[in-house]
């Protein structure tokens, strides 16, 4: 009889910048100055107007059901700057400010938020995707991409997101066994805001992490937290140089919390505790940054304030721009194939001679 | 009681748990949440975690685990949160618990059903407003139900809930509060695979389903028609007879559904007619279907459902020819 351990890994958890603003000097990544941390909490700052932006038209109706961001600014902020320039993004559907970081223009998304597949139009080189909105679909596209990459020798790794949910789905398991078969330029950042709408972390896997599901398709994983900017800007930075220099992908896990709802459509206060979204609150990840700056005399309420209305302005310059935007209906007969079908063609034209297209 | 849509289903289900102890709930979000459209609502309150089972995120597992727990002998009801998510559980309906009786020769079954919201008109994000009744009738095994009104919701699943067979029980968001009925309190039930003529006429026979019932009923209110409007509630197996019957008597036909023209159910309802019935028809078979490509982002979708006008010009076209 043999009996020997045959496997056997741990994960780490890092956190840099304490909720009081405190950084860790050991764990300070040398790349990181004051610059760089005051850049990364002004657009965090940008992150959170934008959400304010989207979550007030949604309820004026002109907007339509809208994920909002608020408390994952960190873990989508310090992974948008860790990004090079070649980088390929691959969103769920709640990573706005990476999407902004990205250089998507803002009216493209308010006129997606509005309800319109123009707001999906990409620019070439491929250097993100649209909104994946069937949870984890996106996952195996994004070992797709990084399978290309490799295939064409560019240099350019893909950052993919999912949420602690859809680790549960059939796709992230495939994804990232293929990833890990393939040894291709892939990092995985879980997003893990401890909520799939009402279903808990807890509810969701017996696993004691999520990073450790990297384990079984032959990939490292790791956790950061995910409301420290600074440590997921290290975390993911390391990883992308990693999974580019060494070849093969890695797993991220970033702790974070959902501060809102699921969904303009959503209600929490059905199915949580308003004891839990207390202690988050003071895990907030732009005010934990704040302190860290204050404390070095970089930032303070008149900074605060002219941001904010920076922000708002430059918000409602896109807004304007978007508004403007003038819908086609005969776009949605015109994008499905490469070719005119007949039976496409007939339908638009009845539509056109009835005048089906002029409005309601 | 006076019901909504979703209060019909609700009490269907609080019934049938009642009655059979094999009755077991699961899903995304059915739970505390009580689904996203609140249509298991204190049920896990009444039933417990034991029987309303708040599911990890994936739609594979929940229908391929109620395929397991119906051959075992329970009767689960998986709930999919949007018809457009069912498709990750497209396999384990198509290749199992569609299957499971013929390969078996009857001797496994599979008694579930699977609900699912469908249909648009509520202006929701991408792959929330499909109608994706043919996919699953195409397949055969599966029977496949779509209720217009609180009063076919609650009926049609305590039927389902008894059948030894996989049915997908398909529920429109834009019904689910679209307006109230009164309908019996206790247990009734509506039979599978028998469509309903909801208002007897002479000139037209319209035969519609889902959320589109009501805007054609509206149609043929307004232009004072003398229509037959039969809604099919069973998608699969049609009940052939009743709108052959029709359409015999009419000599006229549109049908009308919200899921796309091309291979919809229309298809094949106008290919039953032709076969049995052509020569007895005095217009061509019409239909009022959306456009034959994906359903488009909210923004859009009042271009492309059919309304009452594209029905109106369609019953017009026919009486006219
Ligand atoms: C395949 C699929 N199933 C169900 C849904 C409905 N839904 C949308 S978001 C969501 C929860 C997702 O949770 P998580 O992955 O943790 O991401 P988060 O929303 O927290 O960002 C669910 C169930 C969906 N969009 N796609
Ligand atoms: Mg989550």
């Amino acid at each position: 009889m043999v009996v020997k351990q045959v496997f056997d890994d741990k994960i780490e958890y890092i956190s840099i910048i304490d909720e009081n603003g405190n950084a860790d000097a050991a764990l300070f990544p040398k790349d990181v100055d004051d610059a760089l941390v005051l850049r990364m909490y002004k657009r965090m700052g940008f992150a959170r107007d934008f959400d304010a932006k989207l979550l007030s038209l949604q309820r004026q109706g002109r907007a339509v059901t809208y994920a909002p961001l608020l408390g994952e600014e960190a873990t989508q902020i310090g992974s948008a700057f860790a990004m090079g320039e070649k980088d390929i993004f691959v969103p769920s559907f709640r990573q706005h400010a990476v999407q902004i970081e990205r250089g998507i223009p803002l009216e493209l998304l308010f006129i997606y938020w509005m309800g319109f597949e123009e707001g999906c139009v990409v620019s070439k080189p491929l250097r993100y995707l649209t909104n994946a909105v069937p949870v984890s679909t996106q996952l195996p596209h994004a070992s797709g991409i990084a399978f290309a990459q490799k295939y064409n020798n560019t240099g350019a790794a893909v950052v993919v997101y999912v949420g602690d949910g859809g680790t549960s789905e059939g796709d992230f398991y495939e994804a990232l066994n293929f990833a890990g078969v393939w040894k291709v330029p892939l990092v995985v950042i879980i997003e893990n805001n401890q909520w799939a709408i009402s279903i808990p972390r807890a509810k969701q896997s017996a696993a004691l992490t999520l990073a450790q599901k990297a384990f079984a398709a032959g990939i490292e994983g790791m956790q950061v937290d995910g409301n420290d900017v600074v440590a997921v800007y290290k975390a993911v930075k390391d990883a992308i140089r990693r999974s580019l220099s060494e070849g093969g992908p890695f797993v991220i896990e970033a702790i974070t919390y959902r501060m809102g709802m699921h969904t303009t459509a959503d209600d929490p206060t059905k199915y949580r505790d308003s004891s839990d979204e207390a202690i988050w609150k003071n895990r907030d990840p732009l005010l934990r940054i704040r302190k860290y700056l204050s404390a070095k005399n970089l930032w303070d309420d008149d900074k605060e304030r002219e941001l904010h209305e920076e922000n708002v302005k430059t918000l409602d310059a896109a807004l304007e721009k978007a508004e403007k935007f003038v819908p086609d209906p005969s776009s949605v007969f015109k994008n499905v194939y490469s070719f005119m079908p007949d039976v496409l063609s007939s339908e638009l034209s009845a539509g056109e001679a009835a005048g089906y297209w002029l409005g309601d | 009681m006076q019901a909504n849509m979703v209060m019909a289903i609700n009490d269907a289900l609080r019934i049938a748990m009642e009655n059979d102890s094999k009755v077991v709930l699961l899903g995304e979000d059915i739970g505390k949440d009580g689904g996203v459209f609140r249509v298991t609502e204190g049920l896990l309150a009444k039933f417990g975690e034991k029987r309303v089972i708040d599911t990890p995120l994936a739609e594979s597992g929940i229908i391929g685990t109620s395929v397991g727990m119906a051959l075992a002998g329970l009767r689960p009801i998986p709930e999919i949160q949007f018809a457009g998510f069912m498709f990750l559980g497209f396999s384990q309906l198509v290749n199992h618990a569609a299957r499971f009786r013929s390969r078996s020769r009857s001797t496994l079954t599979v008694p579930m059903v699977v609900r699912t919201p469908v249909s648009g008109g509520v202006r929701t994000l991408e792959h929330h407003s499909e109608s994706p009744e043919v996919y699953y009738s195409h397949m055969g095994g599966l029977v496949v139900v779509e209720p217009s009104s609180p009063y076919d919701a609650k009926g049609l699943m305590l039927s389902a809930v008894k059948l030894d067979d996989p049915v997908v029980f398909l529920e429109p968001t834009k019904l689910y509060r679209l307006f109230k009925q009164d309908i019996p309190d206790g247990s009734y039930e509506v039979p599978i695979g028998k469509a309903n003529v909801l208002r007897e006429g002479n000139d037209i026979t319209i035969i519609t389903y889902g959320t589109m019932v009501n805007v054609v009923q509206k149609t043929v209110d307004a232009k004072k028609v003398d229509a037959e409007i039969i809604d099919l509630r069973t998608i699969n197996p049609l009940d052939t007879r009743t709108f052959v019957e029709s359409a015999k008597k009419t000599g006229h036909v549109v049908i009308v559904h919200e899921a796309s023209e091309s291979f919809g159910a229309g298809a094949e309802v106008a290919a039953r007619i032709a076969e049995e019935a052509i020569y007895e028809l005095d217009a061509p078979i019409l239909r009022v279907a959306s456009p034959s490509l994906p359903y488009p982002f909210p923004g859009y979708e009042k271009y492309y459902l059919p309304n009452e006008k594209k029905i109106a010009e369609a019953i017009d076209k026919s009486l006219s020819s």
